[in-house]
């Protein structure tokens, strides 16, 4: 059974996703302000990184990463509107791309499965 | 020696009183080159770096924060340095001045991308080229072009367009960069936007896609806070001339808009001939523009992987700076 990652078509879409992803972020009010970084190709690497796991692809984050990396953000106020946000342009982004409603929820679910790692709860 | 958590290598070498040659603080210019001669250059100190550099263990003294013990020669990045002359200096707008240096030996690189000259005394600073390297099998000049803003407080540029300068002896380290044509896409729109001596690498790029053929929309931004701070006008507007795809649009920011020049900023000025899905993008010169505008592009459609940017940080003596070293 393939993952959805090499379903959509592996790495290269990954790269597509990256860039219409990256963009709702900026985009959006919600999150806009933890994405004003000036490096946007590390920017870029990481979320590059986040589609990777939640499409099922190779990834070696653990839950003990993701609360570490976003524990500074928490501090800032990250709460669980930026995670519903990121939950929302991943669906959007994934439609783009011609996902199947299916593939999204399971989509949704793997992002929601690390919430709390992400808010350090 | 011992870095304390937190501490950048560069920082603790020079409270430890060594001499590492230094510049933008901040990963960009290549400048504070260390090599590590047992245990693991540190990943992230090595942005930017070429592969052949990377292997031999090269990074950044600037921005490391080694998690591990190392042993490091500080004398590495003077294996890679190339003797060189500097031949004329010539004034070429109100504080600009046009440097061109004979390497002793052949020198290879890419339109657009950037060299560190390192004076006798070692004092070094990247500038960025604006010549066009000779075509392959065609035996033109190789001397080496630089645009260089003189500054007051400027060491090496006063020095530069001081009387010493020409005809002294100096090294040369690089090429660096990854903002240089390239070709196989002959019909995509170009968008080449500078302020200042960003003008330099676009100047040279420019000429490298005309040489290559090519076809596509070209349009090459040039932004300055006043007229007198633009350069290579006539040229430019001869090459638009002559080249029909090229628009050349000038940006004064405090300007009443005579001789063709548009006023206000360069950004809101470019960012109205949008969408930029599909173009290739040359961002060079102030840094707080050019990480404006490419994210403002960006977000316009083009992708990342087509925005090449080269932030042109000037020299930090000692203070610490973030990301956006000031342009005065």
């Amino acid at each position: 059974m393939s993952t959805l990652y090499e379903q959509l078509g592996g790495a290269a879409a990954i790269d597509k996703a990256v860039d219409i992803f990256y963009r709702k972020m900026l985009s959006d009010p919600r999150t806009s302000k933890y994405f004003q970084a000036v490096d946007m190709d590390r920017q870029a690497g990481k979320q590059k990184a986040f589609l990777t796991m939640v499409l099922g692809g190779p990834n070696h984050y653990t839950g003990r990463d993701m609360r570490a990396a976003h524990a500074p953000l928490v501090k800032l106020g990250l709460s669980d509107v930026h995670v519903d946000a990121v939950v929302e342009h991943l669906g959007s982004t994934l439609k783009e791309l011609g996902a199947t409603d299916a593939q999204i929820a399971q989509v949704a679910a793997v992002a929601n499965s690390v919430r709390n790692d992400v808010l350090g709860r | 020696m011992q870095v304390r958590p937190g501490q950048r290598l560069l920082d603790a070498l020079l409270d430890a009183g060594r001499s590492v040659p230094s510049s933008c603080r901040v990963g960009a210019c290549q400048t504070c080159l260390v090599r590590a001669t047992s245990g693991a250059a540190p990943a992230p100190a090595q942005a930017g770096l070429k592969d052949t550099l990377r292997a031999e263990g090269y990074f950044l003294a600037c921005v490391a924060e080694p998690e591990a013990d190392l042993e490091i020669t500080l004398s590495g990045a003077a294996l890679l340095e190339v003797p060189a002359q500097i031949a004329t200096v010539e004034i070429m707008g109100a504080d600009v001045v046009r440097v061109v240096v004979r390497p002793d030996r052949a020198f290879a690189y890419r339109a657009g991308q950037f060299v560190t000259l390192v004076r006798a005394d070692g004092l070094a600073r990247a500038y960025s080229l604006a010549s066009l390297p000779p075509a392959p099998g065609d035996r033109g000049t190789d001397a080496l072009e630089l645009h260089v803003r003189v500054l007051p407080s400027g060491r090496m540029s006063t020095w530069l367009a001081g009387p010493d300068a020409p005809g002294a002896h100096v090294r040369l380290r690089g090429p660096a960069g990854n903002c240089f044509y390239v070709a196989g896409n002959p019909t995509q729109p170009l968008v080449l936007a500078g302020t200042g001596t960003g003008l330099a690498p676009l100047w040279g790029i420019l000429r490298e896609a005309l040489r290559a053929g090519h076809t596509g929309p070209i349009a090459l931004w040039h932004g300055a806070r006043v007229a007198a701070g633009l350069y290579l006008v006539d040229e430019l507007t001869d090459l638009a001339r002559r080249h029909p795809q090229l628009d050349y649009r000038r940006c004064v920011l405090d300007g009443a808009g005579v001789d063709g020049e548009l006023s206000g900023r360069l950004d809101q000025r470019l960012l109205e001939h949008g969408p930029f899905a599909g173009h290739r993008v040359y961002l060079c010169g102030d840094p707080a523009l050019v990480v404006e505008l490419k994210q403002r592009l960006f977000l316009a459609g083009a992708t990342l992987a087509e925005i090449h940017a080269d932030p042109f940080f000037t020299a930090t003596d000692g203070s610490r700076v973030g990301m956006g070293g000031s342009i005065t």
